[in-house]
């Protein structure tokens, strides 16, 4: 499967990654190139295998349902860019 | 006695338990050697105040007969391990001056057993990359080079914690692997590099590139080293749902030196063409000394082994895209302003990702996008199971896994950094530990013709972390790789 630059272009808004249309050609080619690269897979008959998500086979623990961390606003917007009062500020939304 | 800085993790250890040197002494001997050695840029920042303060409790602790496991000890620690108080980068421009509030398990568990901390360690962008070239502090020079002397790359993404241990800028350091980010590096350094089975060291706290693979493990002088280091930095926590409850064992009792009977299994598959013989050499070397140490050696098959590499560069960037939504300029690192909320983001993420790391979300976003995720991402993941079976069906007829870390030694800056794909093939030998979630050690074992280090790689059964080191102890001793790389980068 080859990228073009429409495609390109379209991973590129669904990533949230902003992209020039200059930049478009050499990445649309990168992208194909690994791809390609990855395209082996197809080689392998799969039907039947199920995915494997975990490698170590666990269990997940569940936890008493209960507050247990929290209560430090001032920790928790230390690093933010743009803070107003207790809240993360973001531009406008919502006209 | 020899130089502090000179000292591994064992040995300064004892010396300052039997107090020939205090832990201020140790400390402020390496906070120096760091300060001389900025032409390596194995550090991205520098903690003497914080050392030398960690030191000086130390050595009341010391004083007092309380000494813990790790007392005294100066490390550096990758800045992928968020450390209260001290900026964490990830080597990436997103995270600005990110300074966590709160400390991350393993460098907590590190700092509980009584080390000292030195400062952050340079890497690859969020861990991507197998040459330390994709850092925005910029590329970490290996210690070693050849006859030609040009600037050869550490390895990575681990690159600051491989160069680091190798000049001695540090009696240990901690790292990650997510394809072999701790083994390749070490390999190219004269090091040894460990990655315990996935769930062995909590994640919480390690910023996150592809959190099915991630692992935390130690970069250091010797396997005693690595031993000592695991016991601390392993630990099961409730804040990582993958972490593991088992109790950690005392893994330096398990280097008893005696491997008779244990058997080692040989993958034919990693046979690799265009492999120099010397890593063919070194590799039937391996072999031999442990047949003499009484092993036995036995034919496995792993017949998923090419599909491995491949396979990652779909899981991983998948995982990468996923956990890297979260870098969007609003809760903290850098904001560039938009004409709206979408266009801050795009803006944002687009002046912080380097080229490297924008390439695998973006190979991600596709992979996981409507109408692709079956043919890539689950296609990946059954292959991925495929790779896991190969390893259990071998551990039916032997114990360890033998091979070369990598196919190549340390190679020029620059050399590979235009072709993703090359760059890629550095981790052919490492990729499967940890899509399989096994065990891995990269033990120095010799040199190639141009003088530069060469590593094995043994591959453990999950949780065989006491096999693994005892193999790899009977391997350093056979090696006995003690050359160093000559100090050409110290400031007078």
């Amino acid at each position: 499967m080859s990228v073009d630059e429409k495609m390109a272009r379209r991973i590129a808004t669904l990533a949230r990654i902003g992209v020039s249309d200059a930049q478009l050609p050499a990445l649309a080619k990168e992208l194909s190139a690994i791809l390609g690269f990855v395209e082996q897979l197809s080689e392998l008959d799969t039907t039947g295998v199920k995915p494997l998500t975990s490698a170590v086979e666990t269990t997940m623990m569940g936890r008493e349902d209960v507050i247990n961390d929290g209560g430090y606003p001032a920790d928790v917007l230390a690093n933010a860019p743009e803070r107003d009062d207790d809240y993360f500020a973001v531009p406008k939304v919502v006209e | 006695m020899s130089k502090l800085t000179d000292l591994n993790l064992a040995e300064a250890r004892d010396g300052l338990r039997d107090k020939q040197f205090s832990a201020r002494e140790l400390t402020q001997a390496h906070i120096d050697r760091v300060a001389a050695a900025e032409k390596l840029n194995a550090y991205v920042l520098q903690t003497p105040e914080k050392a030398l303060e960690m030191a000086d409790a130390s050595d009341a602790k010391i004083a007092q007969g309380e000494a813990r496991p790790l007392e005294g000890i100066p490390l550096g620690i990758k800045d992928l391990f968020c450390t209260k108080g001290v900026r964490t980068t990830a080597c990436s421009h997103i995270l600005a001056e990110f300074t966590p509030p709160y400390e991350s398990t393993v460098t907590g568990n590190l700092w509980a057993d009584g080390a000292v901390m030195l400062g952050k360690l340079n890497n690859d962008e969020f861990a991507m990359g197998s040459s330390n070239e994709t850092s925005r502090f910029g590329a970490v020079i290996n210690p070693w080079r050849g006859a030609d002397q040009k600037h050869l790359v550490p390895g990575g993404s681990s690159g600051g914690s491989s160069s680091a241990v190798a000049a001695r800028l540090g009696i240990a350091a901690t790292a990650t692997d997510t394809g072999g980010s701790i083994r390749q590096p070490a390999a190219f350094t004269g090091t040894v590099g460990l990655k315990p089975t996935y769930g062995r060291c909590s994640r919480w706290g390690v910023v996150a590139f592809a959190s099915s693979l991630d692992q935390a493990g130690p970069i250091t002088q010797t396997v005693r080293d690595a031993a000592i280091m695991l016991s601390s930095m392993a630990s099961y926590d409730a804040k990582d749902s993958t972490s593991v409850n088992l109790t950690v064992p005392d893994y330096e009792a398990a280097l008893t030196g005696d491997i008779k009977g244990l058997r080692v299994g040989i993958p034919a598959e990693y046979r690799v063409d265009n492999m120099p013989s010397e890593i063919e050499a070194l590799w039937q070397q391996g072999i031999d000394w442990l047949t003499e140490a009484g092993a036995e050696i036995v034919d496995i098959s792993l017949p998923h082994t090419k599909y491995a590499l491949p396979a990652y560069y779909i899981i991983a960037p998948a995982e990468a895209s996923s956990n890297l939504a979260r870098y969007d300029g609003v809760r903290y690192g850098m904001r560039v302003a938009g004409k709206d909320i979408d266009d801050m983001y795009a803006s944002t993420r687009a002046a912080g990702f380097g080229d490297e790391v924008i390439r695998r979300i973006m190979i991600g976003t596709y992979a996981l996008s409507a109408g692709y995720y079956d043919a890539y991402y689950v296609k990946a993941l059954q292959v991925r199971r495929l790779i896991a079976e190969d390893f259990t069906k071998a551990y039916e007829k032997c114990d360890v896994v033998l091979t070369p870390t990598t196919p190549s030694s340390a190679f020029a800056i620059g050399e590979k950094s235009d072709d993703p794909l090359e760059m890629y093939l550095n981790d052919v030998f490492t990729v499967t530990g940890n899509l399989a979630g096994l065990p891995g050690i990269s033990v120095p074992a010799g040199v190639d013709a141009k003088g530069l280090p060469l590593g094995l790689q043994l591959i453990g059964k999950t949780f065989g972390e006491e096999d693994l080191l005892r193999v790899a102890g009977v391997l350093e001793t056979a090696a006995q790789f003690t050359a160093r790389a000559d100090d050409w980068w110290s400031a007078e």
